[in-house]
């Protein structure tokens, strides 16, 4: 079965009120054509999880310009001044988070645990609302799953399993988001047949994607 | 040399041979400048990588390399990147010898706030948080006043990064310690008098009876 | 640059009686043998195995549960070394049997600096025995902790100076893992080379985790 799709096919996988996950870390390695496609598409009420909130002309930012989030769920939206905008007059929702705690809260979503305690957080209003715990005579708040309906993915290689590296810096949220949504959508900078990737070399298994785009570089 | 300068080069002297260092956006970054080529210090780039290095030269920059400002950036023999769980098991998890970052407020239990001005500026806490409860000691690196105003104070008014995590702060007029005590001024500017220190601060300072001055060799 | 590399004899004097150990390699593959057989030798005792399994009688571990060196093993699996059985049911050894992939989330915990995470894993079975449960989003889960040790003893087939690994094909399992979850890692390198011969693409564990390398000398 291929797994390959148009980047339109791919955009109309996301549908208005979803929740998506966006690969990158300011817009490095963020699937941008992926990010096109929706701005054009135009889907609105959607919930972003995702490092951050890029800059107003690249990566997800382009996105949040077109008012198209009701939540957005990051580490830091400083490089966005839109984001702040909107979080200020009320049109949108932000919940910040500490970056390893979104990186964790993530990895529980797609590796089926239930929550952790992280000592990040403590004494701030990061912990507010939420369960502060002593173990061990140190304090720990309890942070919970994140999962997704869909996440939107950037890779420099795939093969036609979905088998992915992603070269240098472009890693960062892409692998732990491919565990944690519901459909996994990568775009490739190059697509390569199976077997063409060596085993070691592979950075995330293609048994976590649903469908391929790109692939024209 | 500016107060800028000074600063780094006084945290610079604080790192040992062998440590694993975060530098933060902005004045941290230049720390890594008075690292001597003789010492063996390994900088982590919270987006991914160890071993980060030099600005790439104009007209070579690699987009596919970039540090944790998005800017293009180098990787030194002996580096790996990784993606962000890593990274963060890497600083939460205390492998993280050092971190250099900026201020908008220190107190005197070493409480840190620099991430957020309610109603004026909220750019989200990014990696700090984790860094500054992670790391093996933590280094405050900031001009001492805001525009005259203290910012090591009594007790933070600001929203917290992080709670007591801050071990040393350095800026261009002292060195000071956060103790079970309170802040020990260990060190001064290279023209700053006790006086001047305890002026541009409002948290009450201990004088170390063995108080020494940094900068002067410029 | 510190000079990490010691020789084999160098690394077993660091283990200590009554220490706590954390040995890499799922039966054997991947695990230390020559750091075990000098540890055999030096026949130090009371020491407590962290470890997926114990080998086989003749390799890996297992060498020395026949020479009972442990007073305690926590591990998942003690089917291929008739010996643990034995001094478990005769009292001489405390087994503690944890389920695999708990074992490694607790060791991650240990080594990522988390308090603890909760897992569906063992829910309803023996494992749950004198621990938290608690139902979060509808499903059961149990609390479990941190697990950390005095050294880490693990295997790698290319090391670089630094301390830089790569672990050839299955021979990853704990190793990595167990590195960032010691106050001492100790890596057997198959191969030294020189500090940036590994791609830093090709690198599988960093070597800011490890503070000796041992080789025969």
């Amino acid at each position: 079965m291929s797994k390959i799709i148009s980047i339109k096919e791919a955009a109309d996988k996301v549908t208005e009120g979803m929740s998506i996950m966006v690969g990158g870390f300011l817009a490095n390695g963020t699937p941008e054509n992926l990010i096109d496609a929706l701005v054009e598409k135009n889907v609105k009420n959607l919930t972003l999880i995702c490092n951050d909130t890029g800059f107003p002309d690249k990566g997800v930012g382009k996105m949040v310009v077109n008012k198209q989030f009701k939540k957005i769920i990051a580490t830091h939206i400083g490089t966005n001044r839109e984001t702040g905008n909107q979080m200020n007059s009320g049109e949108t929702e932000v919940e910040l988070v500490p970056q390893g705690t979104l990186a964790e809260r993530i990895r529980c979503g797609g590796n089926g645990l239930g929550g952790f305690y992280t000592p990040t957080g403590v004494g701030t209003e990061v912990a507010e609302g939420k369960e502060v715990r002593e173990l061990n005579g140190k304090e720990y708040v309890f942070e919970t799953p994140i999962k997704a309906d869909v996440a939107l993915l950037r890779a420099s290689v795939v093969d036609k399993k979905g088998n992915m590296i992603f070269n240098k810096t472009m890693k960062n949220f892409n692998p732990v988001m491919a565990t944690a949504a519901d459909l996994v959508i990568v775009e490739a900078d190059k697509i390569v047949e199976i077997g063409e990737i060596d085993p070691e070399h592979v950075m995330c298994s293609g048994i976590f994607v649903d469908y391929i785009v790109g692939g024209d570089e | 040399m500016d107060a800028r300068q000074v600063i780094a080069k006084r945290v610079a002297q604080l790192l040992k041979d062998g440590d694993v260092v975060n530098l933060g956006i902005g004045l941290p970054t230049l720390v890594a400048n008075y690292v001597p080529e003789d010492m063996d210090v390994t900088f982590q780039s919270e987006n991914g990588f160890l071993g980060l290095g030099a600005a790439p030269a104009e007209g070579e920059e690699d987009w596919e390399l970039v540090n944790a400002g998005g800017m293009p950036s180098s990787i030194v023999p002996g580096g790996m990147f990784f993606d962000s769980l890593t990274s963060f098991g890497i600083i939460r998890g205390g492998h993280v010898d050092a971190t250099v970052l900026g201020a908008m407020e220190v107190d005197e239990k070493g409480n840190l706030a620099n991430w957020k001005i309610p109603g004026k500026m909220v750019p989200g806490m990014g990696g700090a948080m984790d860094l500054v409860v992670g790391a093996k000691t933590v280094v405050v690196a900031m001009v001492h006043t805001q525009k005259g105003n203290p910012k090591i104070l009594k007790k933070c008014k600001l929203p917290l990064t992080a709670k007591e995590e801050v071990d040393i702060i350095v800026t261009e007029m002292a060195l000071i310690r956060v103790t079970k005590d309170g802040l020990v001024l260990e060190e001064l500017g290279p023209e700053a008098t006790v006086e001047d220190v305890v002026a541009a601060t409002e948290a009450e300072l201990i004088i170390s009876p063995d108080l020494k001055r940094f900068g002067v060799e410029d | 640059m510190i000079n990490k590399i010691i020789s084999i004899k160098d690394a077993a004097e660091k283990v200590h009686e009554g220490m706590t150990i954390m040995i890499g390699g799922i039966l054997a593959i991947g695990t230390p043998e020559k750091i075990i057989d000098a540890l055999v030798e030096r026949n130090v005792k009371n020491l407590n195995l962290i470890c997926d399994d114990t080998g086989f009688p003749d390799r890996g571990v297992g060498k020395m549960v026949v020479n009972k060196q442990f007073k305690k093993m926590i591990i998942s699996h003690a089917g291929t070394n008739p010996e643990t059985a034995r001094q478990m049911n005769s009292g001489e050894t405390e087994v503690e049997l944890v389920p695999m992939g708990t074992l490694v989330e607790r060791i991650r915990c240990g080594g990522y600096g988390l308090g603890g995470i909760f897992t569906p894993t063992g829910v309803g079975t023996y494992v749950e025995i004198g621990k938290e449960k608690r139902v979060i989003d509808g499903k059961e889960y149990l609390f479990e902790t941190p697990l950390r040790a005095d050294v880490a003893l693990i295997r790698a087939s290319i090391v670089d100076k630094k301390g830089n690994m790569v672990f050839n094909k299955t021979m990853k399992n704990f190793n990595p893992i167990m590195a960032t979850a010691a106050d001492l890692v100790i890596v057997e390198a198959d191969k030294v080379v020189e500090v940036g011969e590994i791609d830093p693409e090709g690198v599988m564990c960093s070597g800011i985790f490890v503070d000796y390398i041992a080789i025969d000398q």
